[in-house]
């Protein structure tokens, strides 16, 4: 029961995707080709109203559900990984028209042959841990 | 109804997905769908060669919980809460594509030149998918998070690190959409 919530989360973040048509490979192309405003307003508007609740949970107006301070952990600090592992994460974006999210919303919606990509992912994934001592972070 | 059957404006959309995020962080948890990645590479044994994958993953139950909602989420969606409105792409967008081989842009999710049957038959196809899959996976896991931790979460915490991330998605992408695509198809 503990995990209804994440379930009902997860049913409402599917929903929200498919229809903002944020999962939809021509909307990830359009936005690359400069061709739409649609995705930009998206996440815009995302991180407009991220920054304002963090703000206001910042100055302890918001609780979590248990009490406390809403966390958002810190990243490492960095710029080789964050570069690098995100101009390939870009191509990959732009090419499946999907990121990690609509990955899985998109099967969900009847494109089984997403399953291969996801696959892939989740090798690309092992791939990474394999070779993290080795590459510049 | 319609204006749940139509497709959402990005002005309702973006801070509907802010929401998520904020739901999240409500429960204790953070807004990271590439997380599930390694989890799931940790579930298949990948702990036993490497260590990066030698974790506890049942803490992560509650993310993978996430990924089953969105794939019913993704499925609620197309069946019940969508009617046959097509993409309201740009018509510039629609001739260069269709110049490219892509046939009725729009009227679908992703394109059938990509992930349909014959496609993902095909040996150019499928390897598509798979060198897609490999550098979205690579990558996310490289860079410490996707489009959810880094673009939504970590820019909406100010992080300095998100903004290179991010910066490097777009590089990534716009170099895709802009060079490689049109040499592909």
């Amino acid at each position: 029961m503990k995990y209804l919530k994440f379930l009902l989360v997860g049913i409402f973040f599917g929903i929200v995707l498919v229809k903002s048509e944020a999962v939809s490979w021509y909307r990830i192309y359009e936005m690359f080709r400069f061709q739409s405003f649609h995705m930009y307003g998206i996440i815009g508007t995302a991180i407009a109203s991220g920054i304002l609740f963090l703000q206001i949970s910042k100055r302890g107006i918001v609780k979590s559900i248990k009490g406390a301070d809403i966390f958002v952990p810190k990243k490492e600090k960095g710029i080789s990984r964050y570069i690098i592992g995100g101009i390939l994460f870009g191509f990959g974006w732009a090419l499946i028209g999907a990121c990690p999210g609509p990955m899985y919303i998109l099967l969900g919606t009847g494109v089984f042959s997403m399953a291969i990509a996801i696959a892939a992912a989740i090798l690309g994934t092992y791939i990474y841990g394999a070779l993290k001592n080795k590459l510049p972070h | 109804m319609e204006y749940i059957l139509n497709p959402w404006p990005w002005y309702i959309s973006g801070p509907l997905i802010a929401f998520v995020m904020a739901l999240l962080l409500y429960f204790g948890k953070t807004f990271g769908m590439s997380s599930n990645l390694r989890t799931m590479c940790s579930i298949i044994g990948a702990g036993k060669t490497v260590n990066f994958f030698k974790f506890n993953w049942k803490a992560q139950i509650w993310n993978l919980i996430v990924v089953l909602g969105a794939v019913i989420g993704g499925f609620i969606a197309t069946q019940f809460l969508s009617n046959d409105s097509v993409t309201n792409l740009n018509p510039a967008t629609i001739m260069e594509l269709q110049n490219m081989g892509f046939e009725n842009s729009g009227a679908t999710l992703v394109p059938n030149e990509m992930y349909g049957l014959e496609a993902i038959t095909s040996p150019k196809g499928l390897f598509l998918l798979i060198l897609g899959g490999l550098l979205v996976g690579f990558g996310t896991r490289y860079a410490g998070g996707c489009t959810s931790g880094h673009a939504i979460t970590g820019l909406s915490s100010l992080q300095k690190p998100s903004l290179i991330a991010v910066v490097g998605f777009f590089i990534g992408g716009l170099i895709m959409a802009n060079f490689i695509l049109p040499l592909i198809f």
